[in-house]
């Protein structure tokens, strides 16, 4: 047997696509993990970003949280606060969370650095407020960049939102999990083919609104 | 918390704190030094022929975009439980970091430079080794923090394999045993860790290019909209 008949055997068992533990539930709650840590992440990361790369302060700050956040490993930061907080949805937001900042928060910071300044000198010469100039000239430059920043830490969740299973969580990560204490190979292979495939399709979501968002004018060539 | 038995290792891991590091150390810096190496001569090949850069970056995204547990767990198969199955993901990963790291690096040596030194006599190889490479070192570490960073982390992960996970593995055991100061003793030791390897190689950067200025920003100047500073963050999971 080769992966390939893993995979086809997992997807043809009928079992594997209902109820409580049938692919649709597991893929649903995966995606609510994903999308509740990223909406926290970018609400805590783009303004603080947005605001610094206006202003062109704090860069090094921000390196420096970069840095720190991607050294600290998730796998144990979920652990650790599953084995202090208790078993719930803090524990897995948390770690997610903090791996989500870094990227989203530095990308956009640089991203309002990298906008061309001569633009932006026009619009204040016309008279244009602060948070104009912040929100209809910068942003729509920096969009492109902004959106690879938010892709990164959306596909760092995707991947990382597997380890909840280890602490009795949902989501994908659980067929991964059980498979390998069940020594059901072609349920581990099952649910890591799923993972990838979410993770893909995350790319292709970002591409998407790459599209549509990104007004034509900005939009990056090659 | 049980502050007593902070470093008191579980004999199940059949390693102590330091050997747990030297394992840790191994696992996720071979990898890295396995991407530089392969990385070198395909950049050199991106930026020799300019049609080969778009397929790369589009294959290294997308392998980079397989999560570290699934990457494991397909490669269980064909490589076991072992070290392998966990540095060759760590491998791929840092590829996707160092090869627009090293193209943009090279790409950004001024065209008055290369003239300079085909002046001078040199010779296409020795343009690239002795010109455009040492030029591009600040683009090449900034690349290999990240990859480095990111690998000390992801190794953990390898313990949900079955055991693989060095300093991670004393993560599983906190679970297993209850006993989180473990989980805390893990954490930290690989924040040093990453930290330590991060700082290690800013040194190494300050060695390698004695013309910069010292306090150099930490980050690439934004002169870049493009790949590079949105290719760094990709790599950071």
């Amino acid at each position: 047997m080769n992966l390939f008949h893993f995979i086809s055997d997992f997807f043809r068992d009928g079992a594997h696509w209902q109820g409580y533990d049938g692919i649709p539930t597991r893929v649903g709650e995966h995606v609510q993990y994903t999308l509740q840590a990223l909406g926290i992440a970018a609400l805590i990361a783009l303004p603080v970003g947005l605001v610094t790369g206006h202003y062109g302060r704090g860069g090094n700050a921000l390196a420096f949280i970069a840095v720190a956040g991607r050294a600290l490993p998730t796998f144990g930061l979920l652990v650790l606060m599953t084995l202090m907080v208790g078993f719930g949805m803090v524990n897995v937001m948390t770690p997610l969370v903090i791996l989500a900042v870094p990227p989203i928060l530095v990308t956009t910071y640089e991203a309002m650095r990298s906008v061309d300044p001569s633009p932006v000198d026009a619009a204040r010469g016309m008279g244009m407020s602060e948070a104009g100039v912040l929100f209809q000239v910068e942003l729509p430059a920096a969009l492109p960049l902004i959106l690879s920043g938010l892709r990164s830490g959306a596909i760092q969740i995707v991947s990382t939102a597997t380890i909840a299973a280890y602490v009795s969580l949902g989501g994908l990560g659980r067929y991964i999990i059980d498979g390998l204490y069940q020594r059901d190979y072609e349920k581990v292979v099952g649910g890591a083919t799923l993972v990838a495939a979410m993770a893909l399709a995350t790319l292709a979501v970002f591409w998407a609104l790459g599209r549509f968002a990104v007004s034509p004018g900005v939009r990056r060539h090659g | 918390m049980n502050w007593d038995r902070f470093f008191d290792i579980p004999s199940d891991l059949q390693h102590s704190w330091l050997g747990l590091i030297g394992l840790h150390l191994r696992e996720a810096l071979l990898p890295v030094l396995a991407g530089l190496v392969i990385s070198l001569p395909l950049a050199q090949l991106c930026v020799r022929f300019r049609w080969l850069y778009p397929p790369v970056l589009w294959v290294t995204t997308v392998l980079y975009a397989i999560p570290s547990l699934a990457f494991f767990v397909l490669l269980i198969d064909y490589t076991g439980q072992t070290e392998l199955t966990v540095m060759i993901p760590l491998t791929v990963y840092s590829l996707v970091v160092l090869v627009p790291a090293i193209v943009d690096g090279v790409r950004s040596v001024p065209q008055e430079t290369l003239a300079a030194a085909k002046a001078m006599g040199f010779g296409p190889v020795r343009r690239y080794v002795q010109v455009q490479l040492p030029i591009a070192v600040p683009a090449i570490i900034a690349g290999l923090r990240v990859a480095t960073v990111s690998s000390i982390s992801l190794v953990s992960v390898g313990a949900l394999i079955g055991n693989q996970g060095a300093l991670g593995n004393l993560i599983n055991d906190a679970n297993i045993y209850n006993r989180p100061e473990l989980a805390l003793n893990a954490v930290l030791t690989m924040a040093v860790l990453a930290i330590l390897a991060d700082g290690l190689l800013v040194v190494v950067r300050m060695l390698l290019t004695p013309w910069m200025p010292r306090r150099a920003r930490t980050t690439p100047k934004a002169d870049r909209p493009d790949a590079a500073a949105a290719a760094l963050e990709d790599a950071a999971r």
